[in-house]
């Protein structure tokens, strides 16, 4: 978990009321770059991941596959998908793609969460999971474009990749970028990794012949801050279900930005409807009350006001 | 690697073949990506599947197993017909302009002159230089036939000089006949245009399974960097074990060596040929003659007939042979130097003038102890006894079976490792029966060693750096250093020798072991050794040194072959000097931007990063590309100088023609490689594998090489396709696992926890194959089952007309380890598949491409 003083908390999850200190210093965004061209898969962010998060292990199974699992995991963030990618043309790919959680700009699991502060978004971008305050609902599981959260039945908790936000907040890169052999992997500020990621993807397209290579930063969420160069930006589904517009479920639009302003409205409303109702009638008087008598053996009772 | 690992950022062009860096070297390969990146460098992959490096490649072709000759030599003659080659550097700093002697047959019929069927040896007396002048441009004026009956007094008169029952053995003639037109009919150059004038695109496709058209685009790509006669580009070609384990590995190398003297590739930053090594000091123990024909510091082994220190130096130190007017720096002369000092380092005071500085305590190598026949010498019983530090031999060796029934037969096996290993624990390996088991005599000792972070010391890296690193942690509870416990077995054997003597005790009682500490020798000491110190006064007038007796050695070139001198490793020389542990530095500094760093660590020979710089130059001594600028001719100084240290005899000016290539005798790269140099031919050339599914198409005759070798014990079975035997096979290591070390580690073993078999998709889809279904690989020797991983990489291929298919097997799993251990494997190590077939000159076995079938169990 993140130093908190050293990253200011953006939103939080549930949160009624202001956030303590927010806007008080100007972070720049962070902002984690994979270019998909250069990833050999080695899995070194894999294991760098593991080790730095100390996270236990956990059996595996042959799958048909290089990839390690069929899907990241509560104690397994960073998984590499590997996708054998033959095309309607003749030529064939092997496509690696880093997979963990995106960072996103308006993140769907940080409004899914009805938990107060359970998920916290920090000035630099990152969204970060507290686990102390996680109710084990889920709701952000299903929030998430990426599928991403994890839950562990045993704790009853829910984890993702946290960006290393322990490092980050410590000046240091996250654990997979500082263990990428290749420099496929980057971690800047969002605005230095959009320049880097362009100026590659412009040589994928001039130099390598790779006309429609381009970088992954859907705004459909408003960005991310894990942002990829693909060879063919157009059909990101071939990376392993990268979805080609993100969106937060509309369930949880729905619920968030709809019922919950409707049905805190309501509850205003039913709260005003209180108070004009003392207002105009004024509080509650006594009658005068019959006395208590006695029916067939039995006693009604009567209470006093 | 003639280059560095970092070099390889300053290369245009890669050809990636017989290796799966990405896979097996991923931080190494990172250069590579950074030349991609940086300089728009582009890579082609040619590799029997679509790998882990081919997502990197901008062009990747699949290969069937064992073809790559029939593919290099297709690039070769493809750059020999569209004149994509380095004329300048090709005429001077290469054997091309030299002429052969006449009588020399190149193999359109599989084989060379000289073979002799009977002993199944090559007589090399024509693949030798004609002796005479220099023919510059009377060739084509005198016609073939002229020059051919002078040549042919010169053979007669040199090549049976000896005449009768006793020849004498043949030598370069030291003054080389040479047309530097390149136009005379049997100078190099016209014999390897011919050579591989077969070597058509068609012919290509016939052989390799890749389509003419894709051929001709990687051909057309790799020589692009000679397009128009430019010599300001340059190519690297990146090799690993997917060239050497084959039966004809060496010439597989040796045809990628050809192609760069072609194309004017060598010596130059971001080229060479470049072997990545597949372990962390794989190089260390290489340079340390880690095999049996070699000394350290590659020096000759004696033989038997080496009766004394002079017949043997007079045998193994070469001659400078040149054509008129040319110099070599032939720096081998300095072989006795190398050998007195190395000597004076193994036997200390008793090495002495006297005795030929005990030469004769150095064992003499009177036949083959390669790997295979050290195995093959066991299992018939020949080997009492068996110590394995650092290796698992039952699972490396090829034919595991052999291996595991060959270890029966010992009396003892030692085994120092990290893990109980298959070695130490043949005897639980599958189908050893408790009946069987009462039967073994064998002792097994295990003694635990110590991890590479448990220890301090170098390694050496494919880059030759030798990099020292430091103890992470102790080895844990009662593991020992490697060199204590070798060190302790020493005293005692030597004790037990001075107690009761023996047949020649003499060289293990007086083999010099001054070690502060004899029975825990540091290896900073050690380290110390191979540097080499001097043992009296000396000095050198010329490079103004002079050293105190006692004092460590600046370099090679204060060695002396009179005693004066000690030194471990002649190529370590200067490692360790009295300035301090070159060694040890950390210097970031790069001064050039070509990724020198020439104050980090220590690189040999002589701190140089890239070998033969001065080929880097034109024959004025200025850098072909002035942009990647190594060394170069100081005309006010003159002399060599550089951003890296130059390869070259410093003061040898441009004029004096000075070949680039100092280590060889001629000076010069050879595109012919002369005499005894190679066992199985001067020029490379296309043999099948042992196990092959098509009979050779250049010759069907002569199929294989014929000097592979084959071993014959009831167990060495070869296959065919006749006995149903139909897929090619390939063996090869995964990024997740170190050898067979980490199957024993959970973090890998979660990344990859079960062995399988890659089959074509195609394949699997015929067969009813699905993915994670068990199948049985099946070859001559023994069977191997293991789940099927279904892939699109590797498709069918049309081979000599024929729809082949090749699989392939990841060789980590054996029979000890956590996935064993739950019982999730069969147990069955992939070598059980795998043929003893050992190529003729490094003699490594052939564990790419051979023949197996397979089922679904």
């Amino acid at each position: 978990m993140a130093d908190r003083k050293a990253l200011q908390i953006q939103q939080m999850s549930a949160h009624p009321g202001p956030i303590a200190g927010k806007g008080m210093q100007r972070q720049s965004e962070v902002c984690k770059l994979i270019d998909t061209t250069t990833c050999i898969g080695c899995k070194a962010c894999e294991v760098a991941c593991v080790e730095w998060n100390d996270m236990p292990f956990q059996p595996t199974m042959f799958d048909n596959t290089y990839q390690t699992m069929p899907d990241t995991h509560w104690n397994y963030w960073n998984l590499i998908k590997f996708n054998e990618s033959q095309h309607s043309d003749g030529s064939f790919a092997w496509l690696m793609r880093k997979h963990q959680c995106m960072h996103c700009a308006d993140p769907g699991c940080l409004r899914a969460c009805p938990a107060d502060g359970a998920i916290v978004q920090y000035a630099n971008g990152i969204v970060d999971f507290q686990q102390e305050n996680c109710i084990g609902c889920q709701f952000c599981v299903s929030g998430c474009p990426f599928n991403i959260p994890k839950f562990n039945p045993e704790t009853k908790k829910v984890y993702k990749c946290t960006l290393c936000s322990d490092r980050v907040s410590a000046g240091l890169e996250p654990a997979c970028i500082k263990s990428c052999p290749t420099g496929c992997l980057h971690f800047g500020t969002k605005e230095d990794m959009k320049y880097l990621a362009e100026n590659r993807a412009k040589q994928l397209r001039e130099v390598s012949g790779f006309t429609e290579a381009g970088v992954y930063d859907p705004d459909t969420i408003g960005g991310t801050h894990v942002i990829y160069v693909l060879h063919d930006v157009t059909k990101p589904e071939r990376y392993g279900d990268l979805p080609a517009k993100p969106r937060i479920p509309l369930s949880f639009t729905v619920w968030k930005e709809w019922f919950k302003p409707i049905g805190l409205f309501v509850s205003m409303l039913s709260f005003v409807g209180v108070v004009m109702h003392y207002v105009l009638e004024g509080p509650l008087r006594t009658q005068p009350q019959p006395p208590v008598k006695e029916i067939d053996g039995g006693i009604e009772h009567r209470k006093e006001n | 690697m003639t280059n560095g690992w970092i070099d390889i950022k300053n290369t245009d062009m890669m050809l990636i073949m017989g290796g799966n860096p990405a896979e097996n070297h991923p931080c190494g390969f990172k250069w590579a990506v950074e030349a991609k990146r940086n300089r728009n460098a582009k890579i082609i992959v040619v590799d029997p599947r679509f790998t882990r490096t081919a997502t990197q490649a901008d062009l990747f072709l699949q290969i069937r197993a064992g073809s790559d000759i029939a593919f290099l030599g297709g690039v070769i003659n493809y750059a020999l017909q569209n004149d994509r080659i380095a004329k300048e550097y090709l005429a001077n700093y290469t054997n091309a302009a030299f002429i052969i002697k006449d009588g020399f047959k190149l193999p359109e019929d599989g084989l060379f002159s000289g073979f002799d069927p009977e002993k199944n040896i090559y007589n090399k007396d024509t693949w030798n230089y004609e002796a005479g002048g220099n023919l510059t441009g009377k060739a084509a004026a005198a016609g073939g036939t002229v020059v051919n009956t002078a040549a042919h007094e010169q053979v007669s008169s040199h090549g049976t000089a000896g005449g009768g029952a006793t020849p004498v053995p043949a030598s370069l003639p030291p003054n080389v006949a040479f047309d530097l037109d390149l136009q005379h009919p049997r100078c190099v150059y016209q014999l390897l245009k011919q050579q591989y004038s077969r070597y058509t695109p068609e012919m290509v496709e016939r052989i390799t399974g890749i389509s003419k058209d894709d051929f001709v685009k990687a051909a057309d790509l790799y020589t692009s960097i000679r397009k128009d006669g430019s010599t300001k580009k340059v190519g690297t070609i990146i090799y690993a074990v997917g060239w050497t384990q084959h039966s004809s590995g060496t010439q597989i190398i040796r045809t990628a060596a050809v192609l760069q003297l072609l194309m004017g590739d060598v010596g130059r930053a971001g080229g060479g040929v470049n072997a990545l090594r597949g372990h962390s000091n794989i190089q260390g123990a290489t340079d340390m003659a880690g095999i049996f024909d070699i000394l350290p510091g590659y020096l000759k082994m004696p033989n038997p007939n080496d009766n004394d220190l002079k017949t043997y130096l007079d045998r193994v130190t070469p001659k400078a042979a040149t054509p008129s007017g040319w110099e070599s720096f032939n720096y081998y002369s300095n072989t006795p130097k190398f050998t007195v000092s190395l000597l004076k380092a193994l036997y200390g005071g008793a090495a002495t003038m006297e005795n030929d500085f005990a030469f004769q305590y150095l064992p003499k190598i009177d036949r083959r102890y390669s790997w295979a026949e050290i195995w093959d010498d066991m299992f018939r019983g020949g080997i009492k006894g068996f110590y394995a530090f650092g290796m698992n031999g039952v699972m490396i060796g090829p034919n595991s079976q052999k291996n595991i029934d060959a270890l029966k037969k010992t009396d003892f096996v030692v085994v120092c490792e990290i893990y109980p290993d298959e070695t130490s624990g043949f005897w639980q390996a599958p189908g050893i029966t408790p009946e069987e088991l009462k039967t073994i005599n064998t002792t097994v000792y295990r003694l635990p060693g110590a991890g590479f972070a448990e220890k301090d010391g170098t390694f050496v890296n494919s880059a030759r750096w030798l990099q020292w690193k430091n103890v992470a942690v102790p080895p844990p509870g009662e593991c020992r250093l490697d060199q204590d416990i070798l060190a302790q077995i020493y005293l005692k054997i030597r004790e037990l020798y001075k107690k009761e003597g023996g047949k020649f005790p003499d060289p293990i009682v007086h083999a010099s072991w001054s070690y502060t500490l004899p029975d825990h020798p540091s290896l900073s000491e050690i380290a110390k050794e191979l540097n080499g110190k001097a043992l009296a006064d000396i000095s050198d007038e010329k490079a103004g040194v002079s050293l105190k007796a006692g004092q460590q050695l600046p370099g090679f070139a204060m060695l002396r072959d009179d005693g004066t001198t000690m030194c471990g490793n002649w190529l370590y020389s200067g490692s360790w000097t009295e300035a301090g542990a070159m060694l040890q530095r950390r210097g970031t500094e790069d001064p050039s931007g070509l990724g020198i760093y020439p104050n980090w660590a220590w690189s040999w020979p002589a701190n140089r990063r890239v070998l033969y710089n001065r080929a880097s130059c034109d024959l004025s001594g200025k850098p072909w590309d002035p942009d990647r600028k190594q060394v170069w001719w100081n005309e006010t100084a003159q002399k060599w100088v550089g951003n890296d240290v130059p390869d070259f005899k410093p003061d040898s000016k441009p004029q004096e023609h000075m070949g680039p290539f100092i280590m060889l005798p001629e000076g010069v790269g050879r595109l012919f490689v002369p005499l005894g140099g190679l066992a199985d031919g001067p020029f490379p050339e296309h043999y099948e594998p042992i196990e092959s599914p098509i009979v050779n198409p250049l010759h069907p005759n002569q199929s294989n090489n014929p000097l592979a070798k084959k071993f014959k014990t009831p167990l060495d079975k070869y296959g065919t396709t006749q006995e149903g035997y139909n897929l090619v096979c390939t063996t090869y290591r995964l990024t997740e696992h170190y050898h067979y070390w980490t199957k024993n580690n959970p973090m890998n073993v979660q990344l990859v926890p079960e062995p399988f078999v890659e089959v074509p998709a195609e394949l699997a889809d015929q067969m009813g194959i699905r993915g994670g279904e068990k199948v049985r690989v099946t070859s001559i020797r023994s069977n191997y089952i293991a789940k099927a991983m279904v892939t699109k990489r590797i498709k069918p291929m049309m081979v000599d007309g024929k729809k082949t298919y090749q699989i392939g097997i990841p060789i980590h799993w054996g029979f000890l380890g956590i996935a064993e251990g739950e019982g999730k494997t069969a147990k069955t190590p992939t070598n059980l598949l795998t043929p003893t077939v050992t190529d003729p000159n490094a003699y490594t076995p052939e564990f790419k491409g051979f023949l197996v079938k397979l089922e679904k169990v």
